[in-house]
């Protein structure tokens, strides 16, 4: 019997990039997956999309997709993804990143595109630790695990991404796991349709460095804990707070209608345009002296 | 356009949107500032696009993604911020992007000598990332030359995709001069290229081209781009038959095109005895001190720089083949003398260098041309 080509293929490199980088059983597959789909359900063309992503496991995903793809350097994918999203608009820019790549490493790109609120859909894969390095511990290794640079253990305590989205500005922010991957791309799509910074959290895990070494089990262990010790926004209304202390929480945290930051620079366009063809002429010179003597003022203060 | 008194920077600025330059993303430091505020204002007008990004690492890698997305865009800093800037630059050499980074030297290092003037950045133009790569560096000596030689850093940039660094100095940056661009109204703007291939046999890193298209994002190509070592699609690869020609391409795009790239210009070195070369604001001491030495009845030649990268070393040799004595004044303790060392051999080359902030004076260059 012949088996039929799943849809998935027609948004992968699946020809010719097959099989991939990550482990068997890693959840970052199951992440991707969601991505296609909630980009299926959009009816995008495939032309204008582009997939940015940094450096580590969830780096490697730019290569599977058959979009406009762009594998940056560590941490910086989200600055990479506003310039290109200021030249082109219209284009739908997904940047995928790791816990260490948006939170350490990029965490000053993190809240300052956050606070822009440029249209960028970024998909952080939170598994907790640095795995392509081999477990090092990241800002979202909880306080006692053990890592490989935290033999004895992790005595930082974690960020929370969603928090730090949410408080650095971003419209939307939505959390969920690689266990709930139909409720994972229903986020994804909504994060997509809105016009605006939206953070998607995917809580996965890394059963080859983290599990090892804090004896958590085999991935299908991993996933099983990650059904267990979430909890929809909905059900977790209902607990207590110290219910509530280690359960993740999923769901949309934040949905705003905000100014959004391309949309607002061509407004920007618009008026100096109109300010050119007007009267601009006329108040250029006045306008130069007084950056000039703005200058002035400047160079003597650091002298 | 008539005559009218311009700064560096603004002249920078000016040779930027000549050159069809849409997208600045940067941060501010001085000596460049001047750069970012008056694109902020001039870029909109044109349908341009600005940003003032976090810090340095980000400009230079929201200039890339705008580039990938198909406007030419340029950032500009200074020493500080060039250093920051090292992890992109590589990326941009290493994909091929091209971009342009004006850094208005100032002295270092670390916050160093805010704002003196300095050339302490050449071999950090050079070698400031990681890894060997291409890279091209251009110096202005006057107000109209910024503006020229920042056309052409964009230009170069396109004719062979790869990242143009225009190595300013506080002097040049913050000097005024009688300036008017419509006397350079000739000068060729080059855009970038398009392919007429079909995008299922477009390779963006066709090894059989020496510099090969980038179509932008968003054209229907759907190809990818990396910072690792990548076949003729852009994909990464550890295979030695396609990392190997991927390094004789992106040298010789640059090494075989030299007699383009490499800028400069001579004065009276046929017959000179010793020969200053000079690059930047240092040369036009230089100038001054040739004059001044003429008079005395030296045989003296100039030789000023415009690109200092690549180095055109056949060319040095053939020029100071006759010279008895090289003498190579720097605002730094020697970076570019010790490449013209290299060539010349040590023997030959006099260095004449100053770090505390101050410009080389005339005098200095003239005394190493009477000992020399």
């Amino acid at each position: 019997m012949k088996r039929e080509e799943p849809e998935i293929y027609e948004y992968l490199r699946h020809k010719k990039k097959f099989p991939g980088v990550w482990c068997a059983g890693c959840g970052i597959g199951i992440v991707l997956g969601s991505i296609i789909r909630a980009i299926d359900h959009l009816h995008i063309s495939k032309d204008d999309v582009a997939m940015i992503s940094g450096i580590g496991c969830s780096g490697r995903m730019s290569v599977y997709v058959d979009f406009n793809t762009m594998h940056t350097t560590h941490g910086r994918a989200l600055a990479f993804a506003t310039g290109l999203k200021m030249a082109r608009p219209g284009m739908h820019v997904l940047v995928v990143m790791g816990d260490g790549d948006a939170l350490a490493i990029g965490g000053n790109h993190f809240i300052h595109a956050a606070r822009r609120n440029i249209d960028l859909t970024a998909i952080v894969i939170n598994n907790n630790i640095y795995g392509m390095t081999g477990g090092q511990y990241s800002p979202t290794t909880p306080q006692g695990a053990l890592a490989t640079t935290a033999p004895f253990r992790n005595i930082e305590r974690p960020f929370s991404t969603c928090d730090l989205a949410m408080a650095a500005g971003a419209s939307y922010v939505a959390r969920s796991t690689v266990y709930h991957a139909r409720e994972l791309e229903r986020l994804i799509e909504r994060g997509m349709r809105k016009a605006g910074f939206a953070v998607i959290e995917a809580m996965s895990y890394c059963h080859t460095t983290f599990g090892k070494l804090n004896r958590t089990g085999s991935p299908v262990d991993m996933m099983r804990s990650l059904q267990e010790n979430s909890v929809s926004l909905a059900a977790a209304a209902k607990l207590e707070d110290a219910e509530k202390k280690n359960k993740i929480i999923r769901g949309v945290l934040a949905d705003h209608d905000l100014p959004e930051y391309t949309a607002e620079y061509a407004k920007i366009i618009e008026d100096a345009q109109a300010a050119a063809g007007s009267n601009v002429a006329a108040a250029q010179p006045e306008r130069d002296a007084r950056l000039a003597s703005a200058q002035k003022r400047r160079v003597r203060e650091e002298v | 356009m008539t005559v009218t008194l311009m700064q560096g920077n603004a002249a920078c600025v000016e040779g930027a949107l000549r050159a069809g330059c849409r997208f600045f993303g940067g941060y501010p430091i001085t000596p460049s500032s001047e750069i970012a505020e008056l694109l902020s204002r001039r870029l909109p007008v044109v349908g341009g696009r600005f940003i003032q990004m976090e810090d340095e690492i980000a400009s230079l890698a929201a200039v890339i993604g705008a580039s990938v997305g198909g406007l030419k865009a340029m950032t500009a800093t200074s020493g500080p911020g060039f250093s920051l800037m090292q992890e992109n630059l590589g990326y941009a050499a290493a994909a091929e992007i091209p971009c342009v980074i004006v850094d208005v030297q100032r002295g270092g290092p670390s916050t160093g000598l805010p704002t003196a003037p300095s050339q302490g950045d050449v071999m950090q133009a050079r070698w400031g990332t990681h890894g060997d790569h291409p890279i091209i560096a251009l110096c202005p000596t006057s107000v109209a030359e910024t503006y020229t030689l920042t056309i052409e850093a964009f230009n170069l940039s396109e004719d062979y995709r790869t990242p143009v660094i225009l190595l300013m100095d506080e002097v040049i940056g913050h000097m005024r001069e009688a300036f008017d661009p419509d006397r350079y109204g000739d000068i060729e703007v080059v855009d970038r290229m398009t392919t007429d291939v079909p995008p299922e046999w477009y390779f963006p890193y066709d090894e059989t081209r020496a510099v090969p298209p980038l179509v932008s994002f968003g054209e229907g190509f759907r190809y990818h781009i990396t910072g690792l070592l990548h076949d003729q699609a852009g994909f990464p690869t550890y295979r030695q038959d396609e990392i190997e020609p991927w390094w004789q391409r992106v040298f010789a795009k640059i090494n075989d095109n030299l007699d383009r790239i490499f800028m400069y210009d001579e004065d009276g070195i046929e017959d000179a005895r010793t020969i200053v070369i000079a690059y930047g604001s240092t040369a036009r001491s230089a100038v001054h001190a040739v004059q001044l030495a003429r008079r005395r009845r030296y045989k003296v030649g100039l030789i000023t720089l415009k690109t200092i990268w690549p180095f055109h070393e056949a060319l040095i040799e053939e020029l100071a083949a006759g010279a008895h004595r090289v003498i190579v004044p720097e605002m730094n303790l020697g970076q570019l003398a010790l490449e013209i060392e290299r060539v010349l051999g040590r023997a030959k080359v006099r260095r004449v260098n100053r770090v505390d902030g101050e410009l080389i004076a005339p005098r200095q260059i003239l005394e190493a041309i009477e000992v020399a």
